[in-house]
């Protein structure tokens, strides 16, 4: 680690014009990296803590008056969410589409990044970029389409649709991620396999997937995390019984006004799957986007 | 690394081109269908020409007045949020820590936001910016200014996209953050050697390293900003009047709410139209730098 390149423009000023100072002016206790990176961290989690702070207090407590902590902390929201099937089954709901979605996407993208990591072939090109294109197509564009689509094929409303739906953006962002991935592998290592005898996807499977699990993993964070977080489809493709969490919020609404307790509730419920899947994968995501590829 | 010519490398690339294909021109097909037609109801259709993309171009029309409206509002959005998050986005990941615990802690803290359904985001600053319940609202009205997003059409602009920048800018920290972790000690070392300053040093070493990253978080956060729905929709429902309504947010009013099927599939494919545009571009730029860069090694 080079010094002069970590320091702020005064430190290094401070360093270059008076080497023999005292060391506690050249270098302040506190530098200007530490200032701008505990604002920024402090500007992420204050509407993450408002939220918390409104879940644990009671109704009377939100409307009523305005504090910084509960006064009386209550776990009624939760205890509603986790007793009510039809609360916690939108839980259910999103995490089996997002599951579906993330094995799907992960096996096709897998074989169709090698021959892209790999080899030429007749519009490999194009159908690059095609593939890529429609990662950045709006899903509202596919809203209206896709509700007919399933209708159609009577997988509306079953957790299927919603999984194949997402495919749309989170193939072509695998198989991108990954195609990098590969193409970091020497190809020596699969010319030496083939001599040695191992058939194509005795190799693939054998030798090739354990040389690229990191990428594996990143890819499926991102998959995880796209298809959790996408909502527009998710809910105009199911009504019932394979309601997503995010479109069952919208029940807070009553007659009586807006219950924010419970709202703000399943709303911290929805962030621990997301905190639960960073933890994990921490040490590798810097690396996914290291290839610059999300 | 040269690759071989081998055409049988369609068949692995089959079961994704099935899939996407099955997802992406199966639907759009339907599009290009409804464009053409109009429809008394009752699902029965009748030839329709052009007259759609006519009335979509054309800003005297209603439908083309509310389409470029739209269409304006959104880019300038785009706009604000690139020149906010993307300066951010690179003074963050240069304020990052390089080792010890917090580098973990800050990596898990700033990824937080990109992990939260897009509807639970626009919810969290919903129960945190509204003037009675949220500390945002409540602290900006005890300062003596009146903050209203849901009456005042400024407001709500300066919410969404405080909200947004929120939401957004740890992926252009993340990205800029690992290609500062590509550029070797030894950069740095020659640099000091030299005695170059702080801005030199950004300038000629840390900024060229970034460019890749750069360009992927500018194409990424355009395209991603152009099509934002969830978000808003939850906010401020579009509203006040039709201030926050972007492309998206009305497509879905057109075709979801109003069941104006060919007006809406006029759009639709209007819209997928420049996506399709703007992506190219950026593909072009990106593949050149590469290959100009793959020059330059060799």
């Amino acid at each position: 680690m080079s010094d002069t390149a970590l320091l702020g423009p005064q430190e290094a000023q401070a360093r270059t014009a008076s080497v023999t100072a005292n060391k506690a002016i050249a270098r302040p206790w506190v530098s200007g990296s530490t200032v701008v990176m505990v604002l920024y961290l402090l500007f992420l989690m204050l509407p993450i803590y408002w939220l918390i702070n409104m879940s644990l207090k009671t109704n009377l407590e939100i409307s009523s008056s305005l504090t910084l902590w509960p006064r009386q902390i209550t776990f009624e929201h939760y205890r509603k969410i986790f007793t009510d099937p039809s609360w916690y089954g939108g839980y259910i709901n999103s995490l089996t589409y997002v599951v579906i979605n993330t094995v799907l996407s992960i096996s096709l993208a897998l074989p169709a990044a090698y021959a892209f990591s790999r080899y030429r072939f007749l519009g490999d090109k194009h159908l690059f970029f095609w593939l890529l294109s429609n990662r950045m197509a709006p899903p509202a564009v596919f809203a209206l389409p896709f509700f007919n689509l399933y209708s159609a094929i009577g997988l509306f409303d079953t957790p299927w649709a919603v999984a194949l739906a997402h495919c749309l953006f989170n193939v072509p962002l695998a198989v991108w991620i990954l195609e990098g991935f590969m193409s970091g592998v020497p190809r020596e290592i699969d010319e030496t396999a083939a001599i040695d005898g191992y058939s194509f996807p005795r190799f693939f499977i054998k030798i090739f997937m354990p040389l690229i699990a990191s990428g594996i993993g990143v890819a499926a964070f991102f998959c995880f995390m796209f298809s959790w977080v996408e909502l527009l489809l998710a809910r105009t493709l199911t009504t019932v019984n394979a309601k997503p969490i995010a479109a069952t919020m919208t029940r807070t609404v009553s007659a009586s006004g807006m219950d924010w307790g419970l709202l703000a509730a399943a709303g911290v419920l929805t962030i621990l799957p997301g905190a639960l899947v960073i933890w994990f994968v921490r040490n590798y995501i810097a690396k996914g986007f290291a290839l610059g590829r999300v | 690394m040269t690759k071989t010519v081998n055409n049988r490398a369609w068949l692995l690339v089959l079961p994704v081109f099935a899939v996407v294909a099955f997802s992406a021109v199966l639907p759009l097909m339907t599009v290009v269908n409804y464009s053409v037609q109009d429809t008394f109801g009752n699902n029965q259709f009748f030839w329709n020409g052009v007259a759609w993309f006519q009335d979509l171009l054309d800003p005297s029309k209603e439908l083309g007045g509310r389409f470029f409206e739209a269409l304006w509002r959104n880019l300038l959005f785009s706009a604000i949020i690139l020149a906010i998050e993307i300066p951010l986005g690179i003074a963050v990941a240069l304020a990052m820590p390089r080792e010890g615990w917090t580098v973990a802690v800050s990596l898990v803290l700033m990824a937080l936001p990109l992990l939260i359904p897009w509807n639970v985001v626009g919810t969290i600053w919903q129960v945190f910016a509204r003037g009675d319940i949220g500390l945002l609202g409540w602290g900006i009205n005890r300062l003596g200014m009146d903050y209203n997003y849901t009456g005042d059409s400024f407001d709500a602009w300066a919410t969404i996209v405080v909200m947004d920048v929120w939401h957004w800018t740890s992926l252009v920290a993340l990205l800029c953050y690992a290609g500062l972790k590509s550029i070797p000690d030894a950069y740095y070392q020659a640099a000091r050697i030299d005695g170059a300053s702080r801005w030199a040093v950004f300038r000629t070493i840390q900024l060229p390293k970034m460019r890749r990253v750069l360009l992927i978080a500018v194409l990424l956060r355009f395209m991603d900003s152009f099509m934002i729905y969830t978000e808003p929709f939850v906010l401020t429902g579009g509203g006040p009047g039709n201030a926050t309504t972007f492309l998206s947010i009305d497509l879905v009013k057109l075709a979801l709410g109003q069941f104006d099927l060919g007006k809406a599939a006029a759009m639709s494919l209007v819209y997928n139209l420049i996506i399709l545009v703007v992506c190219w571009v950026f593909y072009t730029v990106m593949t050149h730098t590469d290959a100009s860069r793959e020059r330059v090694e060799a």
